[in-house]
Order: structure tokens, then C-alpha cells, then sequence
């Protein structure tokens, strides 16, 4: 009977947690604001774009992988949470084919190229989608909905016009697929929170910096129905809950992630106000991003016995 | 009250219930008994018996090789068959005294004892380091040199670690609940050698019924305090145990009694109050058998030198062919190569699991979820340690902090990319201590 046990080195036994259910946790957590999106841009059909997006990203991993000989690692859902990610950024507009390039340059040039899952040292959702903003411009800031054609809220706001806060917060307004509503994506980040997956310090020292921000610079002082505005308006809270607190991209101790969300938020501020679009998270968030492995460094945390055993 | 702790640290599934309630049994061994020498932290032990001795039951077989070293003890009476080298329950083949057992249990006869306060601390300390004591909880550390440290008088606290944070193990458990008076009275020996101090029987909230008879058994006991822990592993890792009872944290480089501690297990006090009151040396410990493959999972008292295959059989055998068999708790535990091994001073139970976690898991890419510094007690960042351990990076290795790991293993347990974060941190550790030492 001997031959037949197993010797490894301790500890013997493992949680049940793995990165295939983290991953599915968080496209799960995302299926309220897809579902929302999917509705609210129903003549847009948007729900092709969602699907061709998502496809074409666990496909060039899938194909990345044979082709490279390695292992195949779709079954981690972390290429399906990518994909998803990106089409929920992306107007409902958007031809399908640039999405599915958005989701080839997130997964082969960001993701792969740089060695694989827990490698980018960018979002790769994020990153694909400045992409194309950058490359289609004009089709990347094309906002309709129910077949009319017109600025979003955020648009509006920066123009000085004023917004319904109301719609932003359901949801019924224009905008990318994922973005615009407040409580479908709120609904999936306490999903997130309940069961562990995120926790509370990138998100709230990103909103709390950033309304900071607006309050001094945005010209309206401490003006609630403003902030509101711009809590609700664009990509800030799908950014805040689902793509700043992304793992493999931010700090991993809790004083370094304090201090990435702080950093989010004043460039979200600053390119919301001063920039040339109304948007800014995913720029913020990119470029947060590099900041990560010297905000690593800076925030070493003290061992037991030499300081750090205070709770 | 709130309950007493540490940062970080885990909840695995306790496995407890499975032993928890069968009380403590008896079990006689069979023929061949198995005495390492080294089966303590020191020195090996020295054979003064030779091939064909005749032994009796507490019979000294090995003297102490040096000051931080322990002597060895026939458990049963018999016939000396050899020294040879053996299997021992970690994996490492050593020497061993091996005695054939008679059967018939003749006992030499013990000297006899004083009572406590004619006893001198030289005394005391001689019939504990005579009776070959040493840490049963694992490390098998000499208790005498344990409890002569430099300053004495600076000693202000004696902690009975009561925790039993490991899963599935319900030996010291059993121990409080079925031997309280002995237990109590190897603490007021412990007390004897350090009048200033305190004695703190530190028990995880989880055996509430412990706390309770160990209340009741020192209401009277002026110097001594029962005090409840939040169940959390690895609760009973020294550290983490005098942090939680002090307020006060030593790291890799300090020792308890820097904190003014000295931290000794459940089976180790009762071995002191053997040796002290009933002058009888180190022969037996209960071990626990537990897991889902053994057939009746129990608490066993039995001599030491027993094989672990009459340790599997007075458990009923196994249900099932196990995948892993460990010698210890599933998470700083040994797995076995095989059952053909003896119980050992530190062998604190012994667990048949019939499908191994470890191999149905296959390691993969760190995500950077930050759940292992989440759960290192030790408060370092295994991930990056790892990493630093795999690339054999010695100084970046040392510069984030890879020497204060224990080693608990909290690690590797909450990784969802199932890496081998403490094996990898474990072993550059160890390659590290060793190059210090060479300077």
C-alpha cells in the first residue's frame, strides 16, 4: 500500500477559493449592468456587440495558447471577464468587428505579451478600450439611445447644460453599454463585497479623492446635486467597483491601495475638468497602473514583532 | 469578554468533531518497539544499552548527548534487538534503539519523590531534564533549558498553550478535560521555579468546556488565570499565542523570555508533572488518530516507540485506502511514506485522509489578490517572498523580511492559484539561516 501515498510539504490541506471562481464571482457581480445595458441600448442591439466582444477575447487567448504551446488557461474565466469588461466599455454603436480588435489587442498585447495572466502591468480591458479611443475616435464617442443621437451626461455637465440625476442613477441615459446605470453596478459590487473578492479601500479613497477634487476645482464648491452628477455620470463607478480594483494592477497592501485610489481620483478629476473629453477614468486608471510597483515599494509593511502586529 | 488574538491568520474547517468526544484509550503495543535517538532539538541522544540487553519498563536506554539534549526511556520491558537506522515519522532516516517486548510490563522501581516544597529549582529542573522532557507540541525543544533562561527573575509569565489550533487534533483537548488536576500541577511546579510569574492557561474559544473545568480547577490557585482565545489558526504558534495573551511581539530574532514568557504545551506540563510528583520519566503521550479514512477516529494514550500501524488498527483500520497519511496537523504536519515508523516524543497525532487536496490542485499564476499577506500572521508578503525564493534573490529575500516566516502555512492554504508559497519561502528560509550561521 505504501507506493500509493502521496508526501508533499505541509500545509496538507487548501481553501476552495481558486482564480477560476474569483473570476466567475466578478463576471457574475457584472451580469446586472450587462442585462441593464443590453435593455437600455435594445434598439442598438448591443447585446451583439457584448457577445462578439467577450467571444473574440476568450478566442485569441484560446488560439494564443495552442499556437504558443502552452497551457490553455480559458477555464480560469479571467479572458471571458476581460471581454466582458471591454464590451461594457464600448458605445452600443461601435461596429462589431472593432470590438472584437479591442479584444484581441486586450488579450494578445497587453495580457499575453507580457507573460499571461498576473503579468500585464496594465488593465487589459482598459487599456484595449483607450486603444481604440484613440484609434476610432469618433466612433468610440458616438453616443445613442432609443435611435437618438446626443451628448451623455457627463457631456452635458462639462458643457454646462444640467442633467437628470435620477436617470443616471437607474440608468436610461446614453453612455457605454456597462456605465450607466448606478444601481445595477452597485448591485454587483456589494455582490463583490459580501462574499470577500474586493474590499472597500481602492474604490472609497477613489470617490473620496476625487469628490475632494471636483469640491475645490469644479467651480460649484460643495454643491451636492454637482457631485452627484459626477459620481453618476460615465465610467467612474464601473471604473471605481470593477476596474481600479482589479488584482493583478493594483497594490497589493492596504496602505499601498489607499494610495493608488488617491491617485485615481485626482487624475480623474483632473482630466474630468482641465482635459479635453469629459471622460478620464480609464486614463486615470491606466496610468495609476505603472504607478502600482512604485507604490509597492513604498509600502512594505512592518513584520510582526517589528511594529506591524497592531491591528 | 472579547476574545484574545492576532492579525491575520485562517478558519479552516476544524475537522475536530470526528475525535473530539471518544475519550482517551489505552493501547498496548506489540512486539517491536522503535526508539529514534533524535527525537528532540539538540543533540542526539547516547545508547548506553547494547544488541541483546535485557530492559526494563523505564529503563534509561540513552543518556542526553549534551546540555541542550534529551534522554530516551524504554516503554515496555524486553530485549535490546539492535541499533539501527530507521524511518521516522518526518521522513528522515535515523538511528534507532530497537527492543523487542516481553509482554510483561515489569517497571523498574522509580525513586522515591518529596513533596513539592522540599524541592529545590535545581531539583526540580535535574528531574525534568532527567525525565527526558522536551516540547511535545511539535518542535521537541529540551523543556529544562526552556525553563533556564538567562534572567529568571524576568520571567512574568508561564503560558500552558492550550490553543490546538491545528485541525482534526483533539489529544491536548482530551488531556485538559480527563487529566485537569495533573495539568494544574505541572503548572504549580512550572510556577515553583519562577515566583514572580503568572501562570496563564491560554485555551481557544472552542473548547468551551476546557475553560470551564480549568476555571473550576484553579479558582483556589492564587497565581494562575484561565483565559479564552478566538479560534483562529495558528493561534497556538508561540508568537502569535504571547501576543495575543501580553499585548507583546517578538520577532525572528528575539526570544519568549525577551517578553518576559515561556510558552510549553498541554502533554509537555503533564510530562513535568509526572516527573516531578510521580518521579516517572517520559514513556507514553496520547495521540490523536483522526481523518476521513480511519474507520473510528479516537484519542489513544500509548507508549512511545509504538508503530504507526497498531496506531491505525486500534482505530479500526482504515474505511478506505488513504491518499495522504500525515504525522501531525494537516497544516505544519509531515506527510508519511509509510505507516512502518514509531510514535515519537513529538508525534501529536497521525491523520488518513482519502483524497489529497494538494495533488488535485495544480499551481498557477499569482494573481496578486494579496490574500496570502492577508493571512501571514507574521505580517510579510508571501507572494513576493516566493518569488524572491524561486529566483534564489538571498538579500532581496532577507530585505523583505523572509526570515520572520513561522512557516504555518496560511499561505499556501488561502492562494487561489494553489502556488507552494510556504514550501518555496520555507526553503530559501533555511538556506538563508544556514549561510548566516557560516559567518
Amino acid at each position: 500500500m505504501d507506493e500509493k501515498l502521496n508526501v508533499s510539504a505541509s500545509p496538507h490541506i487548501r481553501d476552495k477559493v481558486t482564480t477560476g471562481s474569483i473570476m466567475l464571482m466578478v463576471v457574475i457581480a457584472l451580469l446586472p449592468a450587462t442585462f441593464f445595458g443590453i435593455y437600455n441600448f435594445r434598439h442598438e442591439n448591443a447585446w451583439l456587440l457584448v457577445v462578439v466582444t467577450t467571444a473574440a477575447a476568450v478566442i485569441t487567448e484560446y488560439l494564443y495558447e495552442i499556437l504558443m504551446h502552452k497551457p490553455v488557461t480559458i477555464k480560469d474565466c479571467s479572458a471571458l471577464l476581460t471581454g466582458l469588461l471591454l464590451s461594457l466599455n464600448l458605445p452600443p454603436t461601435l461596429p462589431l468587428w472593432m470590438g472584437a480588435l479591442g479584444s484581441v489587442f486586450a488579450i494578445l498585447v497587453v495580457k499575453q505579451l507580457f507573460g499571461g495572466l498576473g503579468q500585464n502591468f496594465m488593465n487589459p480591458a482598459l487599456a484595449a478600450r483607450c486603444f481604440l479611443l484613440i484609434s476610432f475616435t469618433s466612433r468610440m464617442t458616438y453616443f445613442v439611445q432609443d435611435g437618438v443621437t446626443g451628448a451623455t451626461p457627463l457631456a452635458t455637465l462639462k458643457s454646462g447644460g444640467s442633467v437628470r440625476t435620477m436617470d443616471m442613477l437607474i440608468g436610461t441615459t446614453r453612455g457605454t453599454i456597462g456605465e450607466t446605470s448606478v444601481l445595477a453596478i452597485m448591485l454587483g459590487a456589494i455582490f463583490l463585497l459580501f462574499f470577500g473578492i474586493i474590499e472597500l479601500y481602492i474604490p472609497v479613497s477613489y470617490l473620496l479623492a476625487f469628490v475632494i477634487f471636483i469640491t475645490i476645482f469644479g467651480g460649484h464648491g460643495f454643491d451636492p446635486q454637482y457631485i452627484t452628477a459626477h459620481l453618476c455620470g460615465g465610467g467612474l463607478m464601473l471604473g471605481a467597483w470593477f476596474m481600479a480594483t482589479d488584482y493583478v494592477t493594483s497594490p497589493s497592501t492596504k496602505r499601498g491601495q489607499i494610495i493608488y485610489g488617491i491617485c485615481i481620483g485626482l487624475l480623474t478629476g483632473l482630466f474630468r475638468l482641465f482635459g479635453g473629453s469629459s471622460e478620464g477614468v480609464s486614463y486615470a486608471i491606466i496610468i495609476s497602473n505603472l504607478l502600482v510597483p512604485l507604490i509597492d515599494k513604498f509600502s512594505l509593511p512592518k513584520p510582526f514583532g517589528k511594529g506591524g502586529e497592531k491591528a | 469578554m472579547r476574545l484574545l488574538t492576532f492579525r491575520g491568520g485562517i478558519h479552516p474547517n476544524d475537522g475536530k468533531k470526528l475525535a473530539k468526544d471518544k475519550p482517551i484509550k489505552d493501547v498496548l503495543p506489540k512486539d517491536i518497539l522503535v526508539y529514534p535517538l533524535s527525537q528532540h532539538i539538540g543533540a542526539p541522544a547516547v545508547a548506553s544499552v547494547k544488541k541483546g540487553d535485557q530492559v526494563l519498563k523505564g529503563q534509561k536506554i540513552a543518556d542526553a548527548g549534551g546540555f541542550v539534549s534529551s534522554p530516551i526511556f524504554a516503554s515496555v520491558s524486553g530485549t535490546v534487538k539492535g541499533i539501527e537506522k530507521r524511518l521516522t515519522p518526518t521522513g528522515s532516516k535515523v538511528d534507532c534503539i530497537v527492543i523487542e517486548n516481553d509482554g510483561e510490563y515489569k517497571e523498574v522501581e522509580y525513586p522515591p519523590v518529596k513533596p513539592l516544597n522540599e524541592l529545590t529549582k535545581d531539583e526540580i529542573l535535574n528531574m525534568i531534564a532527567d525525565a527526558g522532557i522536551v516540547g511535545m507540541g511539535g518542535a521537541g525543544f529540551p523543556t529544562r533549558v526552556k525553563l533556564s533562561p538567562k534572567e529568571p527573575d524576568k520571567i512574568e509569565y508561564i503560558i500552558a498553550n492550550c490553543a490546538e489550533c491545528e485541525p482534526f487534533i483533539t489529544a491536548d483537548y482530551r488531556r485538559m478535560l480527563e487529566n485537569t488536576e495533573e495539568f494544574v500541577d505541572g503548572m504549580r511546579i512550572i510556577l515553583t521555579l519562577f515566583p514572580d510569574a503568572k501562570g496563564i492557561f491560554a485555551v481557544e474559544d472552542n473548547k468551551r468546556d476546557c475553560i470551564q473545568k480549568l476555571k473550576q480547577a484553579v479558582k483556589d490557585e492564587a497565581r494562575m488565570e484561565v483565559k479564552a482565545l478566538q479560534t483562529k489558526y495558528p493561534q497556538g504558534a508561540e508568537r502569535q499565542l504571547i501576543y495575543a495573551v501580553t499585548g507583546r511581539a517578538i520577532n525572528s530574532s528575539m526570544l519568549p523570555a525577551d517578553a518576559g514568557c515561556i510558552v510549553d504545551n498541554v502533554e509537555t506540563i503533564l510530562g513535568i508533572h509526572r516527573a516531578v510528583s510521580e518521579g516517572k520519566p517520559l514513556l507514553e503521550r496520547v495521540v490523536t488518530v483522526s481523518g476521513d479514512a480511519i474507520e473510528s477516529p479516537g484519542n489513544f494514550r500509548v507508549p512511545l516507540g509504538i508503530n504507526h500501524q497498531e496506531l491505525i488498527e486500534a482505530a479500526g483500520g482504515f474505511k478506505e485506502q488513504p491518499e495522504k497519511l500525515i504525522s501531525g496537523g494537516p497544516m505544519m504536519g509531515f506527510a508519511m511514506l509509510t505507516l512502518d515508523a514509531p510514535v515519537t516524543k513529538t508525534s501529536s497525532s497521525v491523520l488518513a485522509f482519502k483524497k489529497d487536496m494538494v495533488s488535485r490542485s495544480t499551481a498557477t499564476a499569482c494573481i496578486n489578490c494579496g490574500r496570502c499577506a492577508d493571512a501571514c500572521p507574521s505580517r510579510i508578503l508571501p507572494s513576493r517572498l516566493a518569488d524572491f525564493a524561486e529566483r534564489h534573490d538571498e538579500a532581496a529575500f532577507i530585505a523583505n523580511h523572509g526570515l520572520e516566516c513561522v512557516e504555518c502555512g496560511c499561505c499556501s492554504y488561502v492562494c487561489p492559484g494553489k502556488r507552494q508559497l510556504k514550501q518555496s519561502i520555507g526553503s530559501m528560509r533555511k538556506i538563508a539561516l544556514a549561510n548566516r550561521k557560516k559567518k
